[in-house]
């Protein structure tokens, strides 16, 4: 499996990760040894094996039905560039 | 699927009749005081973010606990759509760019969902019903909410719906006309209120809609289908729909061709349109959600859950026919709330269930609705309306007179047997008193009495000045019987 310079491009702005026109080039030739490197993983034969979820047998944590956070909007949103009456202000985006 | 085309529920194009096709996603938010996967509060309408954990603003190394109610919640609701279980499921990171997903992906699962194939019986009018198949149910989060309106240049972001569970619940394209469409939901809804698992308080938001429509002609393969986003009323779902297929049907009458896209309903223009380029096609990438184990339960505990299931709208409406002789028609009506079948069952227990039916379904819901009260808020208690019933029963009371007696414990309260006392509302069944009345009618209309004797139906105008004289309490049997004999009627 390899990647184009479009398949590049296109899992940049999925990511909207601005990525120049030079920074195409080397970053498909990163990828692609990167995918060759996983690749290697296809010539083990895992025939009937299960894959594995967790390295130690183990439960998915629960948590019961209580409220135990919330009532601290000043501190979620301390760290945005601009805020109004306890909202997160962004620009402008509507469907 | 493949049920018979039904000529009735096509559409009339330009051209040729269309058939619809119809699949829905809804859209709902699982009853719990929690989020899915943090302990904020799930309650509607707090401050700006005060509902909000670090989890749910995606902080970094904050990691996800799953709410164990919320597992519960979803499984109830694959049990009450007769669906299968997973005893195994997986989450997994739907991945993509909004403002009011600060996690930048949605916990949702995607290949190996908590509940499976189902299905939910739905009655139509005119007594026709439809099995409208479930493809499957999965647990997933919400996001926040942004307002578009607050400023010209900005758009505000709240995260208290943040995190909040939601169960999606996919239909299979089994609906073929609007009105299947709007059953379907009500009915879902209506389970849904049953098992406790979701309010259904589409004005909230609680309970929204995909809706998938495509259309064909009759026998040939499925239309191209275009998707119409988070419709938020059980009406305005009918409307896309009807719209919906109409633009399809002009397309392709016109030789065009539909492009597969989601849409946006617009209720005030009566339109759909576009909602995203088709740059910007959906590629979510899902994987599974590394912060988080598969999902897994024994039998032992889904069978918990079953044996504390309600019972169902599907069995107490079986019940309600077989045990008080209801038309299903009217059982229908009864059980589409808890609230409703409960009152009705208050009132029928040791009572004649049909008559009970009666003043529940035309007395009391006519009431409440020219009054726009639901159920909850009746002033008229079950035990008020049974003893009103018990009146009528006994002889107390005509049905005429019952209807009075009705209106004043609607508006005063009261035991209905004691206003009877008190305000002499008792059925006169002394014949004499009832004979005394008849005789002074008869001498009073000597005309009438000559001509009743060639034109029976002139019986009905005696019955009524007698009822008149008595004010509305002779027994309506025994004045009857009374005019039939002295006016010589058969």
């Amino acid at each position: 499996m390899s990647v184009d310079a479009q398949t590049v491009r296109r899992i940049a702005h999925l990511a909207r990760i601005a990525v120049s026109e030079e920074e195409v080039a080397p970053l498909q030739g990163e990828l692609n040894a990167i995918l060759a490197f996983v690749e290697q993983l296809g010539a083990v034969d895992v025939t009937g094996v299960e894959p594995m979820t967790s390295v130690t047998p183990m439960r998915m944590k629960r948590r019961e039905d209580a409220i135990t956070e919330g009532d601290r909007a000043a501190d979620i949103v301390a760290n945005a560039p601009e805020t109004e009456d306890g909202y997160f202000l962004v620009p402008k985006v509507v469907e | 699927m493949t049920a018979p085309v039904n000529p009735k529920k096509l559409i009339k194009g330009g051209l040729h009749d269309w058939e619809v096709v119809i699949g829905m996603e809804i859209h709902a938010q699982v009853t719990s005081r929690s989020k899915l996967f943090s302990g904020a509060a799930t309650a509607f309408g707090a401050e700006p973010n005060a509902h909000v954990s670090l989890v749910d603003a995606a902080m970094p190394g904050m990691l996800p606990v799953i709410n164990e109610e919320c597992v519960a919640q979803a499984v109830r609701t694959g049990l009450g759509l007769k669906a299968r279980i997973n005893l195994r499921s997986v989450f997994d990171r739907k991945n993509y760019f909004y403002p009011d997903l600060p996690q930048g992906y949605q916990i949702s699962q995607y290949k190996d969902p908590i509940v499976g194939e189902g299905e939910v019986l739905v009655d139509l009018p005119e007594g026709e019903s439809i099995t409208v198949g479930i493809e499957r149910l999965h647990l997933e989060q919400d996001a926040g909410k942004s307002l578009h309106d607050q400023s010209p240049t900005q758009s505000f972001v709240d995260l208290n719906r943040s995190g909040v569970a939601l169960m999606e619940i996919v239909s299979r394209p089994d609906l073929r006309s609007s009105e299947e469409a709007r059953a379907y939901v009500t009915k879902l809804r209506t389970i849904l209120r049953y098992l406790g698992t979701c309010d259904g308080d589409m004005e909230k938001g609680n309970l929204r809609a995909d809706v998938n429509v495509s259309v064909r002609r009759p026998g040939e393969p499925l239309g191209t289908r275009c998707e119409i986003k988070n419709v938020n009323s059980i009406r305005f779902i009918g409307q896309a729909i009807e719209t919906e297929a109409r633009r399809q049907i002009a397309i392709l009458e016109d030789g065009g061709r539909i492009g597969q896209e989601t849409r946006l309903f617009d209720p005030g223009k009566g339109e759909t349109r576009s909602m995203r380029s088709k740059e910007e096609a959906h590629d979510y990438r899902y994987f599974p959600d590394p912060d988080l184990l598969p999902l897994e339960f024994d039998q032992a505990f889904v069978d918990g859950l079953a044996a504390g299931l309600p019972e169902l709208p599907d069995a107490k409406k079986a019940r309600f026919v077989s045990d008080f002789g209801l038309s299903p028609y009217d059982a229908g009506v009864l059980v589409a709330e808890r609230a409703s079948a409960d009152y009705y069952e208050a009132v029928a227990k040791g009572r004649d269930g049909k008559l009970a039916a009666n003043w529940v379904i035309n007395e009391l819901f006519g009431r409440l609705n020219k009054e726009g009260k639901g159920i909850e808020e009746t002033p008229v208690s079950a035990a008020q309306l049974g003893a009103i019933v018990d009146l009528i029963v006994e002889g107390t009371i005509s049905g005429k007179i019952a209807k009075d007696l009705f209106e004043i414990v609607w508006s005063e309260g009261g035991d209905p047997r004691a206003v009877v006392e008190e305000r002499g509302m008792k059925q006169v069944t002394d014949t004499g008193a009832i004979e005394a009345a008849v005789d002074a009618i008869i001498a009073g209309n000597p005309d009438k009495v000559a001509q009743a004797k060639e034109k029976p139906t002139l019986l009905g105008w005696f019955v009524g000045q007698t009822m008149k004289a008595t004010g509305g309490k002779a027994n309506p049997a025994a004045v009857n019987a009374l005019l039939k004999a002295k006016l010589g009627i058969e």
